[in-house]
């Protein structure tokens, strides 16, 4: 039988130095953390942003104590009763103490009991908030790989970029969202402004938030959801209440408005955005007066009026929809306005002609394994669905 | 070391077995057979070891692929494709074909020895267990090549280690990515539950004549309570295996949510699986712990009862916290007030066990050997992993850090910095008696350094993309969200890990053929296991041991002073 | 060679230790009863939440069921008086209350497979009908096949028996299977109480 006792001085002072090293780091990178980076849920801007960042502080106070004080007293044991050299014989042998063992059970209960309690009342005060007659409703459709949105009291449904309405203490406007998936689970989470809720198919789940800070807000899908999970990114635009009303009411605008008289449908009853009456956002379009005026292929030229034709006889319509038009796919975004919005595909790219006329040719040189294919269309009817695209403001 | 008046050596060696174990080898051809056909636990555990340390080179190498694709923004080094691949693979192979198999197989090599016994209770069903648990490895890797997947060429899982549903239903994941990882995984399961009856009945039914229940060492206790909770947590595993497989080819609606099926009900069953998996990778560690650091610090483990107690008590608490996976999922504020509670309540055992631990240190007399080493690394990661874990009970501070990299940073800590360090330690420590040889110190200490300047640059610094809205599971990320730097710094400390994983890989091959003898007791130990040759005959003991304490070598080396009169 | 005495002798007397098969038996029935228990969570979460389809109500009835539920429980009986034969030698005996088990298992399983022919055949009730139908026939099935296995096993206990190579000092391993047969059993009061009582209210 043989024991090799080792000098080991150089060990300690490295373990101390190590166990130091570790903490300051994390303290240092800790303050890193505060610096508004656009997604650090240590800037929050919404009231249970807020509530969870308070909490969390007095946690991470509660739990640096604790390992200050834990590694402390390890340290101190590793140094002081380390084996001396040439020393063969055994301390005493001790092998429990009640009074002592009583203690370290009893002070982490203590210590539980104080968490709990300060958790709980986050818990409760945000999940069960009530809400208010003042409220915004927003739905949230989680796609593979993309964000439906639709605001039901305003007819409005739009993809990917969320705005929300200031809310102050003077003029408390919270949005209270429900959150659905028309496929497998997604998660939203924007960290600035709240906490992530899960995004399941066949369940509604509820969550509030009340922006109180104007500004461009990031974040993006938080449950593995597929080959572009990484791409499902999500921008929430808090306006003013000025500004939030003018982009509802531009929201609200159907295509028809716009679009070339002799094929726009004015006097039909429009389908999907509708500011017309109490028309749900999904209906079919009535198809009796289109037959009639639609020519039977577009011509040449690249512009907007060709591009729709090509739109409207290739099969974007059988998953995208232009409120105004006949077409109502529900399947991939809502372009009836894409052209208010900052990027395309869910934030793969941004929302420049060049770029949106590489996505319609191939989605996958920017997000491979998303579900619009390339439609194999020759280059100029891209270029004429581009141009069609770039009218839809 | 022992009291000089008493020449302890001679004492002990003269009660030990001398017949030498590898006298008239055979062919080749002979030991490979006599390898695949064995029933021996020894040779067993070996086998469960040296697979496992197989595929931990495996998965570390698709960590390295996971850690460069992430080294910068926007990369495309791997396409999404791959990387969904490589992190589901690496996960549930970290887990299942690494973790469970060693752990498994240190069981299966020191269980018996511990308590005296010449084999496991039920040595035919040890050898099924291992052979299915190998066969579901290579199914689970044969799907690189076989079958075809969401993309064409190759179908490993692409579904993530937890495989939510409905993503796992057949309208979303055509072809056979999900049912490699379902079968492969179920059959593991069987083999996993066979070694649990295996331990349990051993435990129980065949300890030497003196071995009372509170007279066992801590490592067989906290191996029937991981065996317990394999009984319990894995069935629930299979059980929703099997019922994905219904939904996949018997139509049925489980997880189908157009007919009613519920996603929430899977991530459920799931949990109340995956939480007390990782209880079971963890007992095994603390096991190590309990053996090792007395020890090294020449004192006895301090509390033995309180000890026994907290790791049934963590055994029984840890399969009431499942759904603190599920804080975001959409549970009552009641529901996630429940979870809550009994997650933070788990850190009580648990911190019992620590303070225990360093109670044990206290006051006795140090010695820094690797597997100390090893041993006092794991004291202070454990502590900030139970930290993050206490942390991310915190309901509504889960909102936000859920799915992100401060859980990954989190479990990682507990399973690399607590589980797989500890496993280092077991190696270091046990690597003489299973082969009569010592591993070189020097090496080791190589090993040990790199292995926590390694860790601690990846996964401290893991925590803070997590703290600034990183998701997990992406294969690429935005350039202007503030975690550029942070991930570059997080890859560059896995490589050095890696580094560190061949140097032992290296030692254990050289010290194999080089290394120095070991003799029955090079750490001067008290359990039974260091009480015959090393390596052991097949047959464990010539004649059952008797024993009347807790440490019955100490007794033997300590007569004047023996723990008999104290217990 | 030396064993490492250290208090000779007086632990010899009363040192007892539990039988290895009832532990192991044990254990495995707590396994078995975790499935159980997930495929039993399952079937009441998705109690009446079809969106079309059969329903429990509709398509089960619990008069057919009782006759071959009594064959089942009553097996239970008949493999105690098995056991009991056994152990005092009475291998006649032992064979006699052995076959009757048997028999009474075999009959559970053909009510299994007229209530499921009924069901498929006539209600059109498959396991991919519906969720009624995916957690009935997982459920029902799950259970089934424990009986199939444990009758396989029976059945060759028996032929050993046919053989004489049975003999007095098997009981041990004889009441072992005996504990899975009870186990079988007593899951059967669960599915039972569930799927034909609870869930056609």
């Amino acid at each position: 039988m043989r024991m090799r006792p080792r000098s080991s001085r150089w060990f300690h002072r490295s373990s101390s130095a190590v166990a130091v090293f570790a903490f300051l780091s994390l303290l240092a990178q800790a303050s890193l953390a505060h610096a508004s980076l656009p997604g650090s849920i240590f800037a929050p801007h919404s009231t249970p942003a807020r509530e969870e960042h308070q909490l969390s502080l007095f946690v991470l106070v509660i739990c640096a104590l604790i390992y200050i004080g834990v590694s402390a007293l390890l340290i101190y044991a590793l140094i002081r009763f380390r084996a001396r050299p040439h020393d063969n014989t055994e301390p005493p042998q001790v092998f429990g103490s009640l009074q002592i063992e009583l203690s370290w059970t009893i002070i982490p209960i203590l210590i539980i009991v104080v968490l709990f309690l300060g958790t709980a009342r986050v818990l409760f005060s945000v999940q069960d908030a009530p809400e208010p007659p003042t409220a915004l409703d927003v739905t949230v459709i989680g796609h593979q790989f993309w964000w439906e949105f639709r605001y039901p009291k305003y007819n409005v449904v739009t993809a990917n970029e969320l705005h929300l309405p200031l809310s102050t203490q003077a003029d408390p406007r919270p949005s209270f969202l429900k959150l659905t998936s028309a496929d497998v689970m997604h998660s939203f989470w924007v960290p600035q402004l709240g906490g992530k809720t899960d995004v399941l198919p066949n369940r509604v789940n509820e969550m509030w938030m009340d922006p109180l800070q104007t500004g461009l807000y990031v974040g993006q899908c938080a449950q593995f959801c597929g080959a572009q999970h990484a791409k499902m990114l999500l921008r929430v635009y808090v306006d003013s209440p000025e500004d939030f009303d003018k982009w509802i009411k531009n929201q609200q605008r159907t295509q028809a408005e716009l679009a070339q008289p002799h094929i726009a449908m004015a006097s039909m009853p429009s389908p999907g955005n509708q500011s017309a009456g109490p028309v749900p956002p999904n209906s079919p379009p009535t198809h009796g007066a289109i037959a009639a005026t639609i020519p039977a292929e577009a011509g040449d030229a690249i512009n907007a009026r060709n591009g729709q034709l090509v739109f409207e006889q290739q099969s974007c319509i059988s998953c995208h929809a232009v409120a105004g038009t006949v077409a109502n796919g529900r399947y991939g975004p809502d372009l009836t306005h894409l052209m208010s919005r900052v990027t395309i595909g869910a934030g793969a790219a941004l929302n420049t002609p060049g770029n949106l006329e590489a996505w319609i040719a191939d989605p996958s040189t920017f997000k491979p394994g998303c579900l619009m294919p390339a439609m194999h269309l020759s280059d100029r009817q891209n270029a004429q669905i581009t141009a069609y695209l770039l009218t839809l403001k | 070391m022992a009291d000089q008046s008493l020449p302890v050596g001679q004492r002990v060696e003269a009660a030990l077995d001398r017949t030498p174990v590898h006298s008239g080898r055979g062919t080749y051809l002979e030991v490979v057979h006599s390898w695949i056909v064995t029933v021996d636990h020894k040779k067993l555990g070996i086998m469960y070891i040296a697979y496992a340390l197989v595929f931990l080179l495996v998965a570390g190498a698709e960590a390295m692929l996971i850690r460069i694709q992430l080294i910068k923004p926007l990369n495309d080094f791997l396409s999404p494709f791959t990387f969904n691949r490589m992190f589901t693979m690496h996960g549930t192979t970290m887990v299942f074909l690494v973790g469970m198999p060693i752990l498994f197989g240190f069981g299966n090599y020191l269980v018996p020895l511990m308590i005296g016994a010449r084999d496991m209770a039920f040595p035919r069903l040890n050898a099924f267990s291992f052979w299915i648990s190998a066969f579901a490895g290579i199914l689970l890797y044969y799907s690189f090549i076989g079958g075809v997947g969401l993309s064409g060429t190759g179908s490993a899982p692409d579904i993530a280690w937890f495989a939510y549903a409905p993503l796992t239903e057949k309208a979303f994941s055509p072809g056979h990515t999900t049912d490699y990882w379902a079968i492969a995984i179920l059959a593991s399961g069987v083999g996993s539950i066979g070694t649990a009856i295996n331990i349990i009945a051993t435990v129980f039914c065949m300890r030497c004549k003196g071995m009372t229940l509170m007279r066992i060492p801590l490592l067989p206790w906290l191996y029937a309570v991981m065996s317990f909770l394999v009984l319990v947590a894995v069935s629930p595993l299979t059980a929703c295996q099997a019922m994905l497989l219904v939904d996949r080819y018997l139509g049925g609606h489980f997880f189908d949510t157009q007919a009613g099926g519920s996603a929430i009900l899977w991530a459920h069953f799931f949990w109340i699986f995956g939480h007390p998996e990782v209880y079971v990778l963890v007992l095994p560690a603390f096991a190590f712990a309990n053996e090792i650091i007395p020890v090294f610090s020449r004192k006895a483990i301090f509390g033995y009862p309180a000890m026994v107690a907290a790791s049934v008590g963590i055994g029984f608490i840890s399969l009431g916290v499942w759904a603190h996976h599920m804080f975001t999922i959409g549970m009552t504020s009641f529901g996630n007030a429940f979870f809550t509670l009994s997650t933070m309540l788990v850190a009580i055992p648990t911190g019992i066990k620590t303070f225990n631990w360093m109670a044990t240190i206290w006051g006795g007399k140090i010695r820094f050997e690797t597997p100390m080493l090893f041993s006092v690394a794991f004291l202070f990661q454990w502590v900030i992993a139970g930290l993050t874990g206490v942390m991310l009970s915190i309901s509504p501070w889960n909102w936000q850090l859920h799915n992100s990299y401060f859980v990954v940073a989190h479990f990682h800590y507990v399973l690399v910095g607590a589980i797989v360090f500890m496993i280092f330690a077991a190696i270091y420590y046990w690597y003489p008696k299973m082969t009569g040889r010592m591993l070189n110190d020097k090496l080791g200490k190589w090993h040990f350094w790199l292995m926590v300047i390694g860790f601690h640059v990846t996964f401290d610094t893991m925590h803070f993309p997590g703290l600034l809205g990183m998701p997990r599971q992406i294969y690429t990320y935005q350039p202007d969200r503030g975690w550029n730097t942070l991930n570059f710094i997080v890859s560059i400390g896995g490589f050095i890990q890696g580094i560190a994983v061949l140097i032992l890989v290296y030692n254990l091959v050289h010290s194999y053929f080089r290394g120095e003898d070991a003799g029955p007791d090079p750490w001067d130990a008290w359990t039974l296991e260091w009480a015959t040759a090393s390596p052991p005959p097949a047959y464990n003991f010539a004649v059952e041991p008797e024993v009347a304490s807790r440490r019955p070598l100490w007794d033997l080396k300590h007569p004047e002073d023996p723990d008999s009169a104290f217990e | 060679m030396a064993t490492i005495p250290l208090e000779h002798g007086h632990q010899d007397a009363a040192w007892r230790l539990p039988s290895r098969g009832t532990v192991a038996m044990s254990c495995l029935i707590t396994a078995e009863s975790a499935i159980f228990t997930i495929f039993v969570v399952a079937y009441l979460y998705y109690m009446g939440r079809d969106v079309q389809g059969p329903t429990p109500k509709g398509v089960l009835e619990i008069l057919p069921v009782i006759p071959y539920t009594v064959c089942l429980l009553s097996s239970s009986f008949f493999i105690w008086l098995a056991e009991r034969a056994i152990e005092h030698g009475k291998m006649a005996a032992f064979r006699l209350w052995w076959a009757v088990t048997v028999a009474l298992g075999l009959a559970f399983l053909y009510g299994t497979y007229a209530e499921w022919y009924k069901l498929i055949v006539h209600d059109h009730l498959t396991i991919g009908t519906n969720l009624f139908g995916t957690t009935y026939y997982s459920l029902v099935g799950l259970h089934a096949s424990h009986v199939i296995v444990g009758l396989i096993m029976m059945l060759f206990v028996l032929a050993f028996s046919l053989f004489g190579a049975v003999r007095p000092e098997h009981a041990y391993r004889v009441k072992t299977l005996a504990l899975y047969w009870h186990f079988v059993d007593a899951v059967w009061v669960v599915v039972f109480t569930v799927v034909y009582v609870v869930s056609r209210q």
